[in-house]
């Protein structure tokens, strides 16, 4: 292969990084009015009475708005394909606040300064609720946090309103009981992961104004547009074709992006004041009033025959979704679907899971996505049931892994196409010195030791989602390609133009890609669920695959041949015989001169009905402070399995970034609230996401396989290289120190009170 | 109020309100690489330099600039791409949001620190966060740079 495979350099990288206008903000006029929200004090209230008089008065202020002014119908803000799976539990502005943050008012005026001042002239009286907090017993307490009669959900997925219950679900194979009982070995442990936030660098922000026609413009740092429109036109009540979405670069997403935070309220100011319009949260309101990864409790039994082969595995997990069920179902699933399949030795499997609401703010998507939370539960008890066997964490797992040509019992059948992970295991293992390490060393009063940890993700929603990409070739024989997916800072749009130039066989500079508008983009469901090497990829191969086949066609009508009988190299179409040939340039702009022409553009659909899983093992070396319990992070290791590297230097830092991301939820992050349900963890003070020195050192290899069903053998990347830290690095803190951490962060605090308990 | 400062090498007067800080009024004029990422000078994003030296523009009142020099990226774009061309390199460029805070930094750090080692480099670079790209690629990026791979 030319182009797929070579780690060539990310096509806007120079002008993103050297500071060019690209950003939602950058575009924005400078006449747009500012849009600041009122929001929530109390964790859960009815809004007596709202004031506005006040606020109108003050010049500069253009209009505010309430509850009484938006229109009534429940919507769901979660970046999913219609219909969601998601309950309908929102209005753009209620009546009812569940959470501290949530909002109260809308107000547009000419500048911030104005924005503010009439903020604060707003009076609003509240009937103060007692609200709910405590996600583990949320099912019990008196309040309801969604009492309402319209709320909807598309599916069954369990929804109980009166319990607070936004999803449950159960799925058994086999006899979990009488598996268990036939086992030689049976471990079990309760864990809590925490919530994160995704502390992207660009906060939400969004740009709206009518265009000449009258439709309505919404610029937004989105990972979906497409599906932002559609909640827009459910939700502000107009037609989708009167509404275009519009993506420009965007800084950063990790899954926060696929939720609609920001961009109904510019919207709405748009269509109430026919004026340019735009909102910018800051890292507060970023913080308090977007989503965070879903804080969970997990319960896992593992049960193995006397040699290690684990025979049953049961999870029982609890979700907290906050006010809102955006991704409940969803991200809870992923605890069992992610970790079940791993382990194919099992004679049987069960998951339970339940989703609650809280008066606290949303949880939503977060890259890894309930894999995260399932892998740290899982891992760690196939780490415990190594010690109670007696047997090497690695050696354990090498038994009992899935491999390619294999199946398992969730998979009913079907087979795993590809997986380099044994290989992974083994190069990782030699990476870390796991042979001299393991377990640990002690140094005096400190420790070092290794632990491990692996996990699997998927690529795309299989038999959901699918993703539609165009080439044109325009009239000077060059290319635009055009997709509807959003380059998150991975390099996605480059990773798609490597695979339309190599079909095409044209260098990489030859293809424009212009990415996510909806008026000018095929339909995509955006970049979510690692699906856009994958999914919108194999739209891009057989787009470029359609074009070249009309070129082939086209210049066979014009050396008057047959497409049988002519080839086509990328420059030139040949007749086999080599008598004719006719340039790319020249047949290009013979296809747009004269009449009854027509210009060649090549179209490919995609949606797989399977979501093959990448790979990865990763190994954790650290020294832990036996005076202060402090765990310094020395060494990490992941070698990945994402099929065919598309492009080596950005798959690499996907990886070293996912990693760093990981070791912040082990041993850093942590969303908090005070008992009145108010974030604590409101900045970059208290919340704390890994700096240059938090991190040790990283090393990260790939085994590559081949993935049948992806583009040139690939699988995804993006989100399965946040799952193994966590698992991978509380486990090496058991075996230098023996306190077995079972709800993260990974505190000094935690593992010094484990110690000399 | 009015102000008179260099500004990426030209003697400009700034009309500013008395309490704006730096990074809102170099966005104003058109200097869209300053960004910003917190409102606790946490994140290094807005970096800017105030007489060569590299400075949050988020928490330095416009006003202080009166009679000094500031550079922004824009104004440094030679020297900026030169470094800018390893990073997109490396691929240590994701989102790129916070790259000119950062490229500024390194860019100081070059002019101030004298063959600094991977310690030194860690320690001045402390203050810029990156979200994305987990650092390594950064360093990586920079070793190259300073020639101390
Ligand atoms: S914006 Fe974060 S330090 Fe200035
Ligand atoms: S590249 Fe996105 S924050 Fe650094």
């Amino acid at each position: 292969m030319r182009v797929v495979g070579k780690g060539i350099a990310k096509i806007d990288g120079l002008s993103i990084a050297t500071g060019k206008p690209a950003y939602t903000e950058d575009l924005a006029a400078a006449n747009a009015l500012v849009i600041k929200i009122l929001r929530s004090p109390h964790a859960f209230a009815k809004i007596k009475t709202i004031d506005t008089a006040e606020a109108k008065k003050l010049a500069g202020v253009v209009c505010i708005l309430t509850h009484k002014d938006v229109p009534k119908v429940r919507f769901t803000l979660a970046g999913q394909s219609y219909p969601e799976p998601s309950p309908y539990d929102r209005l753009i502005l209620d009546e009812l606040v569940r959470y501290v943050g949530d909002e109260v008012a809308i107000i547009a005026a000419v500048n911030e300064k104005i924005a503010l001042q009439a903020r604060d002239l707003i009076k609003v009286e509240y009937e103060v609720l007692e609200p709910v907090l405590d996600f583990e017993t949320a099912t019990e307490h008196p309040s309801m946090v969604h009492p309402e009669d319209d709320l909807f959900c598309n599916f069954d997925t369990g929804l109980i309103k009166e319990k607070n219950i936004a999803s449950s679900q159960k799925v058994e194979y086999g006899n979990v009981e009488e598996a268990f009982e036939q086992c030689a070995v049976v471990v079990e442990e309760t864990y809590y992961t925490q919530a994160q936030a995704h502390a992207m660098m660009e906060t939400y922000r969004a740009y709206s104004y009518l265009d000449p026609a009258g439709r309505l413009v919404v610029v937004s740092s989105t990972q979906i547009p497409f599906h932002v429109r559609r909640q827009l036109a459910r939700a502000l009540q107009i037609p989708a074709s009167r509404i275009r979405v519009i993506k420009p670069r965007i800084g950063g997403g990790f899954g926060g992006k696929q939720t609609t935070v920001a961009e109904i309220f510019p919207a709405l100011v748009t269509l109430k004041t026919g004026k340019p319009a735009k909102i910018i949260y800051d890292r507060r309101e970023t913080f308090t009033c977007s989503s965070c990864r879903h804080a969970m409790r997990i319960k896992v039994r593992l049960g193995a025959d006397a040699d290690g082969t684990i025979r049953a595995i049961d999870i029982d997990a609890l979700s907290d979704t906050g006010a809102y069920g955006e991704h409940a179902s969803t991200v809870v699933s992923l605890v069992g679907e992610k970790t079940l399949p791993l382990y194919n030795k099992t004679k049987a499997l069960r998951f339970v899971a339940h989703a609650v609401y809280t008066n606290k703010m949303n949880a939503g998507a977060l890259r890894g996505f309930g894999a995260t939370q399932g892998t740290f539960a899982v891992e760690s008890t196939v780490n415990k049931l190594a010690e109670a066997l007696k047997m090497d964490p690695s050696e354990i797992r090498l038994q009992n892994l899935i491999k390619a040509g294999e199946t398992c019992l969730p998979y009913e059948g079907k087979l795993l196409g590809s997986s380099s992970l044994h290989r992974c295991i083994q190069r990782g293992k030699e990476l870390i010195g796991w042979q001299e390490k393991y377990p640990g060393k002690d140094l005096g009063n400190k420790v070092r030791a290794v632990g491990m940890a692996v996990t699997m993700q998927g690529s795309g929603i299989a038999g959901i989602d699918t993703a539609s990409a165009e080439i044109r070739l325009q009239d000077d024989g060059n290319y635009t390609l055009l997709i509807g997916s959003t380059d998150l800072g991975t390099g996605s749009d480059t990773i798609l133009a490597q695979m339309a130039a190599e079909v095409l066989e044209t260098p990489l500079e030859n293809i424009a890609v212009y990415a996510a508008d909806t008026d000018v983009s095929p339909y995509d469901p955006g970049s979510y669920a690692s699906s856009t090497t994958y999914v919108t990829g194999m739209a891009v191969v057989k787009a470029a695959e359609d074009l070249r086949q009309q070129i082939l066609q086209r210049g066979a009508k014009f050396l008057e041949s047959i497409p049988e009988e002519v080839e086509f190299d990328g420059k030139i179409i040949t007749t086999l015989d080599g008598t004719k040939n006719i340039g790319l340039e020249k047949l290009a702009y013979l296809s747009v001169l004269g009449a009854g022409k027509c210009q060649l553009v090549g179209h490919g659909t995609h949606g797989s009905n399977v979501s093959p899983p990448p790979f990865i093992a990763g190994f954790a070396e650290v020294e832990v402070d036996k005076e202060t319990g402090q765990v310094n992070l020395v060494d990490y290791v992941a070698m990945v399995d994402c099929g065919t590297v598309v492009n080596p230097n950005l798959a690499r830092i996907q990886v070293e970034g996912g990693v760093v991301q990981g070791i912040g939820l082990a041993l850093y992050e942590d969303v908090r609230y005070d008992q009145k349900g108010n974030l604590l963890t409101n900045s970059f003070m208290q919340y704390k996401i890994p700096c240059r020195k938090d991190i040790g050192n990283i090393t990260v290899g790939f085994e590559e396989s081949f993935e049948p069903t992806g583009p040139f053998g690939a699988k995804s990347i993006g989100e399965v290289v946040i799952n193994t830290p966590a698992p991978a690095i509380a486990h090496a803190v058991y075996n230098a120190v023996g306190v077995r951490i079972t709800k993260l962060p990974i505190t000094p605090e935690k593992v010094y009170m484990g110690m000399y308990k | 109020m009015q102000i008179e400062t260099i500004l990426n090498n030209q003697r400009v007067t700034l009309e500013i309100v008395p309490d704006e800080m730096l990074a809102d009024t170099l966005r104003r004029y058109g200097l869209l690489s300053v960004r910003q990422g917190c409102d606790t000078s946490c994140c290094g994003l807005c970096t800017v330099w105030i007489d060569g030296k590299p400075t949050l523009s988020c928490s330095t009142l416009a006003y202080r600039v009166s009679g000094k020099r500031v550079t922004t990226i824009e104004g440094v774009q030679g020297e900026a791409e030169e470094f800018a061309q390893m990073l997109v390199a490396e691929g240590a460029e994701q989102c790129g949001f916070c790259s000119p805070g950062f490229i500024l930094t390194v860019l100081a750090m070059k002019h101030e620190l004298k063959n600094p080692t991977e310690e030194q480099i860690i320690h001045y670079l402390t203050g810029n966060l990156c979200r994305c790209t987990g650092y390594m690629g950064q360093l990586r990026a920079i070793k190259k740079y300073l020639g101390v791979e």
